[in-house]
């Protein structure tokens, strides 16, 4: 139990001074900008905005430079201003299949249609420090290829496996239902697959990572590869009520992963390739590949596997995915519990006194106690 | 097409355009949209965040009603899609605002994108699996 405390708003105050001055650190450098930290040191921004649940660079920008580049505070501020903000609606599904893309690339084929390509990844480099960006310099221009004038959209690749029917397709359920929406209710278990969808892609990286992994090493059986992972641009449409049409109002940029994966099959369905998804705000592959693998541990229910490895529990998962929520029980530890304390240490105290008072109890060394 | 365009694009030739005055039907207002997908890009609707989206409505003299949706949060960019929806509108400013604003707008983007594009492919790869042929 918590009781509350009061007084120290003199100390609070003072250490919010503190705060300030730690946060911006020596005052001989220059201070950073929102436009410094949104484009150079955008991975970090992608982060925050897809933990903090609104696509939004420049709210992330300034969150960041505000928690000094504490991620999980800077997500924490994102929410709290989110909750300032009115909900103006709900935008069209993103066609992901018509994205524009920076990136594309399937560990299952090496011949694709729309072709491999690599983007700006870090997969390829030597991972050795790179000393000439300790000094200010110019950076290259990045080629650039001879291109057909529209190219059109890059088929999916888990749309092309299909043709022989050796992979499970999605379609809508009938009626196109919308989904639950975590932000207006708790959720609730067992959870549907579009509300743990939400979950996990509003979940910390950290987290999502360490399970997807643990997948991989043998607690459920999975057997994943990266059917396609794709990273660019898709439009957000909406469809205003006075409007009464949809339009597109601007490009956001998200990173999609489709894992595939081995199933048996079962008393129902012959065996076939199997699916998990993930999606995320930006450049954020580690987090969509994580996703997916998580997505779909937590089907084996849904696809009669044996649920017996932490991943395949929802309510394992599901409840620990929020790194606010978390990172809020653990670190309130550090609040005063005075009251709480006093009285468990009077219950230690009473516990031993009778023991103490009991004739012939010895201590270690034979003395009386 | 507005809402793509460029908030220092709008500013300089919808003020080129001489607009009429206009009154607030509904003065610029910032909200979250939640943004929503699709499992596995094809299957049921699931709530993927919510994205910053700032709107309004407003009246010209002469009587056209322009309705603006941004992304973002800038109140003096969708006033100006607002105004230059309602030109749109208007008989008599159709054909200029859709030379000053739509077409370049549109050029932007289709030219941003083929940038991209080009940038993109040149990072395409032909992965070739190595395998020993017969006799080698």
């Amino acid at each position: 139990m918590y009781v509350a405390v009061k007084g120290g708003e003199r100390a609070i105050l003072n250490s919010y001074a503190l705060l300030d001055q730690a946060r911006r650190g020596d005052p001989a450098v220059p201070e950073l900008s929102l436009e410094q930290i949104r484009h150079q040191l955008r991975l970090s921004v992608d982060r925050v905005m897809c933990e903090g649940s609104i696509y939004d660079p420049e709210l992330a920008a300034l969150a960041i430079k505000q928690a000094a580049g504490d991620m999980v505070e800077a997500i924490f501020l994102l929410r709290a201003y989110r909750a300032t903000l009115p909900r103006l609606g709900y935008s069209l599904p993103l066609e992901t299949a018509d994205m524009k893309l920076w990136r594309r690339v399937s560990a299952t084929f090496k011949d694709l249609p729309g072709g491999q390509v690599l983007g700006p990844t870090y997969d390829y480099t030597q991972r050795l420090l790179d000393f000439s960006l300790a000094a200010a310099g110019e950076v290259a221009a990045s080629p650039e290829a001879e291109v057909a004038a529209d190219p059109g959209p890059v088929p999916r690749v888990v749309d092309l496996l299909n043709h022989e029917g050796l992979i499970e397709t999605h379609e809508p359920s009938p009626g196109d239902p919308d989904p639950r929406d975590l932000t207006r209710e708790p959720i609730s278990f067992p959870a549907d697959r579009a509300t743990w969808m939400q979950n996990l892609a509003r979940g910390d990286e950290g987290f999502l990572l360490a399970m997807g992994y643990s997948t991989q090493r043998g607690y459920a059986n999975s057997h994943p590869f990266a059917g396609e992972i794709r990273y660019g641009t898709a439009e957000l449409v909406l469809e205003p009520e006075e409007l009464g049409f949809a339009i597109s109002i601007g490009d956001i940029e998200v990173t999609e992963c489709q894992m595939v994966n081995q199933f048996g099959g079962s008393k129902s369905q012959p065996p076939q390739f199997t699916r998990g998804y993930g999606l995320a705000f930006g450049a954020s592959e580690r987090k969509a590949m994580a996703m997916s693998l998580v997505d779909r541990a937590l089907r084996a229910d849904e696809l009669g596997e044996a649920v017996n490895a932490p991943a395949q529990m929802q309510e394992f998962v599901l409840s620990h995915t929020d790194n606010l929520e978390a990172s809020g029980f653990v670190q309130h530890l550090k609040l005063p519990h005075y009251v709480d304390f006093q009285s468990e240490l009077e219950l230690v105290r009473r516990m031993r006194a009778p023991k103490a008072a009991a004739p012939g109890v010895r201590g270690r060394n034979g003395e009386a106690a | 097409m507005l809402a793509r365009a460029d908030l220092e694009f709008l500013e300089r030739e919808v003020a080129k355009l001489d607009p009429p005055a206009y009154t607030w039907l509904r003065r610029p207002e910032t909200g979250l949209t939640m943004v929503r997908a699709r499992i596995g890009g094809t299957g049921d609707k699931f709530n993927l965040g919510e994205a910053t989206v700032t709107r309004c409505t407003l009246r010209l003299a002469t009587g056209e009603t322009g309705v603006a949706y941004i992304q973002g949060r800038s109140h003096r960019k969708v006033e100006l899609a607002a105004i230059g929806d309602a030109l749109l509108q208007s008989p008599i400013f159709h054909a200029a605002a859709y030379r000053a604003l739509v077409e370049p707008a549109m050029d932007r983007l289709a030219e941003r994108a083929a940038r991209m594009q080009r940038q993109a492919q040149a990072t395409r790869v032909e992965f070739f699996t190595v395998a020993r042929e017969a006799g080698a």
